[in-house]
């Protein structure tokens, strides 16, 4: 059994380099990845309502297809098929259209709870489909909706670490690097950890208070 | 008729690839469903210290990150003397971090079952054990399998995580195929067979929820598994 004990000055050293990855990588391909999934989570949504029925249907079976696979998978795939792209770039389009899948299915059970009577109100105001969905039925259901895109969106957080099989300089990825470099796999994960669960669980709290709050 | 060659020529690899990942996909659902039953049941229950512990445990994992604690288990434990094999690892952390989601699932399904039914069996002065096996968990078990559901398309697509620790399961498998057969050839084949195994595992569950409502002389919901777990996650 190897000697072991937890290295304060190791984990000084670690600490500043991981808050630094954390800031500059994984929070960007949070935030990034985010704008990326909820845009694209409305556009399927409003697509699987608006479309013809045969091609709405092949489109819910791509988006069943991109949502049952594996990321790495996806992260691969993209690298190799795409290979003048950036990685960073490549992380956010994999991370973003992932969770778009996702957060479609939230806008649609946001959009499912608008009541059928401002539906018939739009029609006998005569609105133009585009205006009924952007002045009508998009705002209530965004209100629905909000909670659960967070929610999503922290899950997407928490799979960050996942890119480094594209070699993504994330927290996780420095961690083990620096894990390896200095034997300090103890402290370098552990910290790694922490600041995950330090900005995972506040913000999910704070998603829980908004649900209620925004309860019908 | 190509296709079908290569495909076959690939079939023993893509095989022992397809084996690791059900391996993993079963055995880290099995504990996760004993994970997420024990918290869950923990959350509800009147020991302000079991609840407390629960809380804890669960908040733990659902936020730390399934990779990083992967990453523990593979690269901490051994300094502590303690080394298993990838694949327990690998198991272990899939079975805690969807355990912490299961437990969120199984909490809220437990909950949303009426108060009169729970009032109810007091009224009769049930025991514990009969209350949940014959009252609560049949009513409650039909209203978590949608989340249950979920988050085992989840797991599933965890089970890559087995890339990071060395193991040669289905997504290390296409990645090695990309060299010989290219990679459009490969991936397709890839996301096919996740495809599959997430869609035979959601099927099965889906069975599942369709066979508890009928007990309960419910009419069948539409499908839907995705709202059930955005809460639990996060």
């Amino acid at each position: 059994m190897n000697d072991f004990s937890w290295d304060w000055e190791a984990a000084a050293e670690a600490f500043p380099e991981l808050l630094r990855a954390f800031v500059e990588i994984t929070l960007l391909l949070t935030v990034v990845g985010t704008i990326i999934a909820a845009v694209l989570g409305l556009i399927w949504a409003l697509a699987l309502r608006e479309l013809p029925t045969p091609i709405a249907k092949v489109l819910a079976w791509v988006l069943d297809v991109i949502r049952m696979t594996p990321l790495p998978l996806q992260l691969f795939f993209v690298y190799y098929v795409f290979v003048e792209l950036e990685v960073m770039t490549i992380a956010y389009i994999v991370l973003g259209v992932h969770y778009s899948t996702y957060m479609a299915e939230s806008y649609r059970a946001g959009i499912d709870s608008i009541r059928k009577g401002q539906w018939e109100a739009a029609t006998a105001l005569s609105l133009p489909k585009s205006r009924t969905w952007r002045a009508v039925i998009i705002p209530q259901a965004l209100r629905a909706t909000l909670p659960s895109l967070g929610n999503w969106s922290i899950a997407m957080f928490k799979d960050t670490p996942f890119l480094i099989v594209i070699g993504v300089a994330e927290m996780v990825t420095q961690a083990r690097r620096f894990g390896a470099n200095e034997f300090t796999y103890v402290e370098a994960f552990t910290i790694a950890g922490l600041i995950f669960l330090a900005a995972s669980y506040p913000t999910a709290v704070l998603m829980r208070r908004m649900e209620k709050k925004l309860a019908y | 008729m190509e296709l079908l060659e290569s495909l076959l020529d690939a079939w023993p690899q893509l095989w022992s690839g397809i084996q690791i990942t059900l391996g993993l996909s079963l055995g880290g659902a099995a504990l996760a469903f004993a994970v997420a039953v024990v918290l869950g049941l923990a959350a509800i229950s009147e020991a302000a210290v079991l609840r407390g512990v629960s809380r804890v445990v669960v908040e733990f994992f659902r936020g730390t990150s399934l990779v990083v604690q992967l990453f523990w288990l593979f690269f901490v434990l051994p300094q502590f003397g303690l080394r298993m094999d990838s694949m327990l690892t690998g198991i272990i952390a899939l079975g805690l971090n969807y355990g912490a989601y299961g437990a969120e699932v199984v909490r809220g399904s437990l909950n949303a079952v009426p108060k009169a039914q729970w009032e109810g069996t007091t009224a009769l002065s049930m025991s514990w054990a009969t209350k949940m096996r014959r009252i609560i968990w049949p009513q409650a078990w039909a209203l978590m399998l949608p989340g249950l559901n979920n988050l085992m398309v989840m797991l599933v697509k965890g089970t890559a995580l087995a890339l990071l620790i060395f193991l040669h399961d289905l997504t290390f498998v296409v990645d090695n195929l990309r060299r010989t057969e290219g990679t459009y050839f490969a991936f397709g084949v890839g996301f096919a067979l996740y495809y599959l195994i997430s869609l035979g595992f959601s099927s099965i569950l889906r069975a599942l929820e369709l066979r508890a409502q009928r007990k309960l002389g419910l009419k069948p919901t539409k499908a839907q598994t995705t709202k059930a777990t955005a809460g639990a996650v996060a």
